[in-house]
């Protein structure tokens, strides 16, 4: 019987990257220099998930086939028109799946202030870096952050390596 | 049974179900309504809540989809509905059900016999139209009544959409539909009217302020499968705004749908003349190409092409693509002025006789022009609104002058159309003196229906305007008059009116005085008419004489007298009595004139010709 299968998997399908879940990741992963340094402890992240949204991303947006075909043979017009493909198609995926903010509000190009303890993962120095905060300089890129991530849920027994199923036509 | 927490709102659709609900709180005042997102398959053994249920239904192959992969969070289902039903049916349509809602409203068929797929592939079981519409709904039902245990779809105060010009008998079906699948109290309510709610409750109460005593609402829904129609009068009663929806239009089989298919037709065409020929398969991806080309057109004045890409099938797909463009001169062309032309009010719709041997399909409509079909609509209607003193229409009108449009569905997200009917509405109006229309705006058109629908349910009790109108329609049952037979003449037929126009829910016609014989233990059948122009037929009316259009034939209604206590074959007088019972749909009775039974006359739902 696999009717209840649901019920213990669970609904809780939906993964929000909070801040504090990040500035976790931040902290424990930059230890403090100390005279005999702890191992530090590291995790894979589940690929589950990372599977499931490449399978998207082809599905939509024919990622794979985009990238794994050798483009020397092409000229750039038929090139421009696979990328139309897989543009539209992309953008479909992520914004049903993803939604996604810049890290920075600030418009690229204009001067930039981070205070005393800002979040070093969400924002990175670059250039001619001295002194202590607040660091004052210009912002290159606005950065993106990720505010929720829904992917399908999948019964048991699903096979996450399948990408894209072959195709045959009876 | 508990009392209702939600008031929920579906919009049963020919091409997308939309469920929307707000709460009910203790003293009444409506809350802001917002959509339930419905899980479905979106790959074999992949679920995800969306939006919108895509209506389409798939029947796959044992080998194609075992169940284990077809399983939905509340158990095992007959057959895929949603969004991966209609990509698996892209691709392999001998197993795809589409469009059945309009099949539901296709009176020359039986509406309860399995027909779908029409060209079925080898060891398909054919699904009823019916029966699909209800697994629409189940599916729903099932949806919400997970998420909320505690609050079964049952329990709640349901509003189910139906278009105006849906006839008594696929009502009829619909809220049959909506009670096998343990929607008792689900009330019926026409989709142009839902709209004309969710413009209210989006508008916050500032909706008087935008319209006044005298104003008469076009609502234009055009949506993926069907345009539908009504016409809304604003009057005044002691002070207070009231609303009237006064007519709705003909059944019209002519949506977004076909306007894709026309651009991809058009590219199709294009592509041959070049020397590529696409397959069938392609068509599809055409299809969607041109449609985001399309929006790209309509969005950006200052583009003249987009390009339009029909991706390989294979997985070579920068080699394996086909390139081509989609000019804005196609888009004018084949859109704008194929299905919305510059017309006059008084341009004929193009009709095409029927030709005998018309194999089972819907009906479309044979005139692709909407603007034709308004004008046709709007002309028809032109004494539609003499019963109301706030509303004064010169004598030289020649049509029905509306000043307000609210525009619905997801063909009018496209701004050079909707400019389109504007610019043709008005120039009908100057034509005849009248001040320019204005627009009412503020709603989501693919998304308006299911949120009027909900708020439609805090008006059922009591709160906030309701839109009055009752039947658009006056019924009437068809008798061979008693004249000696014509060798190849129809015996001529007249007209005897059991329902007038405008009865509202929960309210009995006036007992009409004509009997009629019934031949106890058989089955008798009435031709049935219905008139939307005819407004001051009280029942007993008969008319021996009725013009091309003010009469439409509808599927026939059939009595059958119950042989107990009488003689098999005996015929017994009776009256007619229609009403319209509390859900919005109409019923029939047969009533004995020696006796106080009452016998249910039934709507012919299996298209048999009377």
């Amino acid at each position: 019987m696999q009717t209840h299968f649901f019920a213990r998997i669970g609904i809780a399908f939906k993964i929000l990257f909070s801040r504090s879940y990040t500035e976790q990741l931040v902290s424990s992963s930059v230890s403090e220099a100390t005279a005999t340094p702890e191992p530090v402890t590291l995790t894979s992240s589940n690929t589950d998930g990372a599977l499931q949204l490449l399978s998207l991303l082809q599905k939509e947006g024919r990622l794979l086939d985009f990238i794994n075909e050798d483009v020397t043979a092409f000229s750039d017009d038929q090139i421009g028109a696979a990328a139309r493909v897989v543009h539209q198609g992309l953008n479909k995926a992520i914004k049903e799946h993803i939604t996604l903010e810049p890290v920075a509000e600030t418009v690229e190009g204009s001067p930039i202030t981070l205070a005393d303890g800002f979040d070093t993962q969400a924002y990175r120095l670059t250039g001619n870096i001295n002194g202590s905060a607040p660091f004052n300089g210009t912002l290159i890129h606005k950065g993106w952050r990720a505010t929720r991530i829904e992917l399908p849920q999948t019964v048991e027994g699903y096979e996450f390596s399948i990408l894209a199923p072959a195709e045959v036509e009876l | 049974m508990s009392e209702a927490k939600f008031t929920v709102g579906i919009d049963l659709g020919t091409t997308h179900c939309v469920l929307a609900y707000s709460e009910l709180n203790a003293d009444g005042e409506p809350q802001p309504q917002q959509l339930f997102a419905i899980p479905q398959l979106v790959g074999p053994g992949q679920i995800e809540a969306k939006n919108a249920l895509p209506s389409f239904a798939y029947l796959p192959h044992e080998a194609e989809l075992p169940a284990h992969q077809s399983q939905l969070p509340w158990g095992e289902s007959p057959y895929v509905a949603g969004l991966l039903a209609r990509e698996l049916g892209a691709k392999t349509p001998n197993r795809l059900v589409s469009s059945a809602k309009s099949w539901l409203g296709h009176g020359e068929v039986d509406r309860r016999a399995p027909l779908l797929p029409l060209q079925p592939a080898e060891g398909v079981n054919q699904l009823s139209p019916f029966e699909v519409c209800r697994h629409y709904l189940q599916h729903m039902v099932n949806a919400w009544d997970q998420a909320h245990p505690e609050a079964l779809l049952a329990e709640q105060q349901v509003t189910i959409t139906v278009p105006a010009s849906f006839d008594p008998s696929a009502r009829e079906l619909t809220a049959l539909a909506a009670k096998e699948v343990g929607l008792h109290n689900a009330t019926l309510l026409e989709e142009p009217q839902a709209a004309l709610y969710s413009w209210i409750s989006g508008s916050e109460g500032q909706w008087r302020e935008q319209v006044s005593p005298g104003d008469v609402i076009l609502v234009v829904d055009l949506g993926g499968g069907t345009t539908d129609l009504s016409l809304i009068a604003v009057t005044e009663s002691e002070g207070a705004l009231e609303l009237n929806r006064i007519a709705v239009g003909d059944h019209l089989l002519l949506g977004g749908d076909n306007m894709d298919l026309a651009l991809a037709h058009t590219v199709r065409q294009k592509m041959a003349a070049q020397g590529t020929q696409l397959q069938p398969w392609q068509l599809l991806a055409l299809s969607h190409g041109c449609r985001v080309a399309k929006e790209q057109l309509f969005n950006d004045e200052s583009l003249n092409e987009v390009p339009i890409v029909v991706p390989s099938r294979g997985s070579s797909l920068i080699g394996g693509s086909l390139r081509t463009e989609l000019t804005r001169q196609e888009v004018e062309q084949v859109l704008v002025e194929g299905f919305f032309p510059q017309t006059p009010v008084d341009a004929p719709v193009a009709q095409r006789a029927r030709t005998a041997l018309t194999k089972l399909s819907l009906p479309y409509a044979q005139d692709p022009a909407v603007t034709r079909h308004l004008a046709a609509f709007l002309s028809k209607q032109r004494h539609a609104t003499a019963e109301f003193e706030d509303i004064n229409l010169p004598e030289h009108a020649r049509f029905l002058h509306p000043t307000a449009v609210l525009f619905n569905g997801g063909v009018v997200k496209a701004n050079a159309l909707t400019q389109r009917i504007l610019s043709v509405l008005n120039q009908w109006l100057s034509d005849d003196g009248a001040a320019p229309i204005k627009r009412l705006e503020g709603n989501d058109p693919d998304q308006a229906v299911a949120i009027g629908a909900a708020y439609f349910g805090n008006v059922r009790s009591g709160k906030g305007v309701r839109i009055r109108g009752g039947t658009a329609s006056s019924y009437y049952v068809g008798i061979e008059s008693a004249m000696p037979a014509v060798p190849g003449m129809e015996a001529p037929i007249e007209a005897f009116c059991i329902a007038p126009f405008g009865m509202e829910e929960g309210s009995d016609a006036s007992l009409p005085t004509q009997e009629f014989g019934l031949v106890v233990g058989q089955p008798v059948r009435f031709r049935f008419f219905s008139s939307t122009v005819r407004r001051d037929d009280q029942p007993g009316h008969v008319l021996d004489f009725w013009s091309e259009g003010e009469l439409d034939e509808l599927p026939a209604i059939e009595a059958t007298l119950p042989a107990d206590g009488r003689t098999p074959g005996e015929v017994v007088p009776v009256l007619l009595q229609a009403s319209i019972n509390e859900l919005g749909t109409l019923e029939l009775a047969a009533m004995p004139i020696d006796g106080e039974e009452q016998w249910q006359v039934q709507f012919d739902t299996r298209g048999e010709a009377a």
